[in-house]
């Protein structure tokens, strides 16, 4: 049972129950300190746990994160970069690391 | 709109394109998909929960504790369940920081949730540990080695359904 934000991401990997919550990166079980619509997110899936009897169509929660949708236009751009500082710099780290283990046939 | 949602291949692929990577990434994709149906009702289920959103825990001085080193298995650790929530917290950076937080572990990794549920009877108990995958940009290592580890280690649980967050 996979709750997630990244709707095409998933559905384009292919699992058998999704919960999709149109929210940004990083709350996929509901706003954070809304422990109303966290309980109600995560009984979303334990309802299609119980009713689903073969791989479903994603289930698509009723949440809005806010009035304001540039969050949706913004992510991945040159106007909000994705990473920067530190987190940019573990990043490019672990790309090398991987380029590394590729060139040792390890990946 | 407020139904439409952010296509992210597309959108990750301009993105780095424009970065200067030229190579867009190879998402994964399986065009078979397991499926196994619930055996029994959730009351008289063990819930599992498998997360990627790099969980972590601090001292009771908000310091930075490691992970217990045996706990560890490639990218896979695991936590005790019954951990107290204000210990742990998400060391994850790929997220949209300007639009939201990771100060609630459980708006992505829903501890206390099922713990609730669970004294409810809404389900029929948790397990003893959740699970975490640290990101492995190797699409094989994850199938081969991580999965796998994950999965074992589930079943060591006596897990009957695992909840999943991707972050």
């Amino acid at each position: 049972m996979v709750f997630g934000s990244a709707r095409d991401i998933v559905e384009y990997a292919g699992v058998p129950r999704f919960a999709f919550t149109n929210f940004p990166l990083g709350n996929p079980c509901g706003r954070p300190f809304d422990t109303v619509m966290q309980r109600e997110i995560v009984e979303t899936g334990l309802r299609l746990l119980e009713t689903a009897q073969a791989p479903t169509p994603t289930v698509v929660t009723p949440y809005v994160w806010s009035d304001d949708e540039s969050w949706k236009r913004l992510i991945f751009t040159k106007e909000q970069p994705f990473l920067e500082g530190e987190a940019y710099e573990h990043w490019i780290k672990a790309k090398e690391k991987y380029r590394q283990m590729k060139t040792e046939g390890k990946v | 709109m407020r139904d439409d949602y952010v296509r992210y291949i597309e959108r990750t692929r301009e993105y780095y394109i424009a970065e200067g990577y030229k190579t867009p990434y190879k998402w994964a994709h399986f065009e078979d998909v397991p499926f196994t149906a619930l055996k029994k009702p959730l009351a008289q289920c063990r819930v599992g929960l498998v997360t990627t959103s790099d969980i972590a825990l601090k001292t009771e001085s908000g310091e930075h504790e490691s992970h217990d080193p045996a706990a560890l298995a490639g990218n896979v650790y695991s936590i005790p369940f019954d951990t107290p929530p204000e210990r742990l917290y998400s060391r994850n950076e790929h997220y949209d920081r300007y639009a939201t937080t990771l100060d609630d572990v459980n708006a992505y990794c829903p501890v206390v949730r099922l713990r609730e549920l669970a004294a409810q009877g809404r389900i029929g108990s948790v397990a003893a540990r959740f699970h975490g995958v640290y990101t492995s940009y190797s699409q094989r290592v994850t199938m081969e080695r991580d999965a796998p580890e994950v999965l074992r280690r589930c079943r060591e649980d006596g897990v009957d359904v695992v909840l999943l967050t991707p972050v």
